[in-house]
């Protein structure tokens, strides 16, 4: 149960926050250049975004769960379980961007997924 | 910005949104992983670390930032992070998130050529099929919503 818990904070937290990332940077617009003034602009703006800060937090608390599930099981462990992550980040995107997400784009968020715990499998 | 596009101007800010993205994504895959590195050799040279008493909290805070690892860690994130935010400024999380997992690729790489670490089969498979994943959704478009109307 307490690993069910922690999972579901590594996950939801993790990708939620970056989610809320995203809606700030979608309100601020484009970077329209790289010039360090340019860049200095677009950060100073998402700090005024609500879901920037919302962001943050959420991502920190992931990361604290992500050290007590550390401190308890296996790295081979918990990083197959937060490949989950990115289909909880593509089905966000839908939900809460209106991205869009065609059949390929899934194709590859899977392949991704799947990927990604072969790599944590194989770790010797 | 301009108003004025023409349909080919459409088409270079197409190609020019694929190229910028691929530039922060390669940014964002090679900064992260060092900076993880950077902090994980700073943090063992610290050694182990004792929070209590309270009052051994500056003098081990003083022995962090003493470490350059520690400053070239917390520079190569910042650089992570600020790729991460500019690109979600113009490309979609779901673009943006898969494709930035060829940092296990990045890992892998650094770890088998610069500390001659051994990396099994059953990895690089896996490195082999996040690599095919990514390559399948760069081929959607970057972008798939509209700049928010307004000022830009």
């Amino acid at each position: 149960m307490r690993s069910f818990i922690l999972f579901a904070v590594i996950v939801a937290a993790g990708t939620g926050g970056e989610l809320c990332v995203s809606r700030a940077m979608k309100l601020v617009g484009e970077a329209t250049s790289f010039h360090p003034a340019e860049i200095l602009r677009v950060i100073l703006r998402s700090l005024r975004q609500p879901w920037m800060w919302a962001g943050v937090a959420m991502m920190a608390m992931a990361f604290f769960a992500l050290l007590g599930a550390l401190s308890t099981y296996n790295v081979s462990f918990v990083v197959p379980v937060t490949a989950l992550s990115y289909v909880a980040g593509a089905l966000g995107g839908v939900v809460f961007l209106h991205e869009h997400v065609s059949r390929q784009r899934w194709f590859g968020v899977l392949l991704v997924a799947i990927g990604v715990v072969l790599v944590f499998l194989g770790k010797s | 910005m301009d108003a004025t596009r023409t349909s080919t101007n459409v088409e270079s800010s197409h190609h020019h949104l694929r190229l910028k993205t691929f530039l922060m994504i390669v940014v964002m895959i090679f900064t992260g992983p060092l900076g993880n590195v950077f902090l994980a050799k700073g943090m063992k040279s610290v050694g182990s670390i004792a929070l209590w008493p309270p009052s051994q909290l500056l003098p081990l805070a003083l022995k962090i930032f003493a470490s350059p690892f520690i400053w070239l860690g917390i520079s190569s994130l910042l650089t992570f992070f600020i790729s991460y935010m500019l690109v979600l400024s113009w490309a979609d999380y779901s673009f943006v998130q898969p494709a930035s997992s060829l940092a296990y690729g990045v890992v892998a790489l650094l770890g088998y050529f610069m500390l001659g670490e051994r990396v099994s089969t059953l990895r690089w498979a896996g490195i082999a099929i996040i690599s095919l994943g990514v390559f399948v959704v760069s081929r959607t478009s970057p972008r798939t919503t509209h700049p928010v109307a307004g000022e830009a």
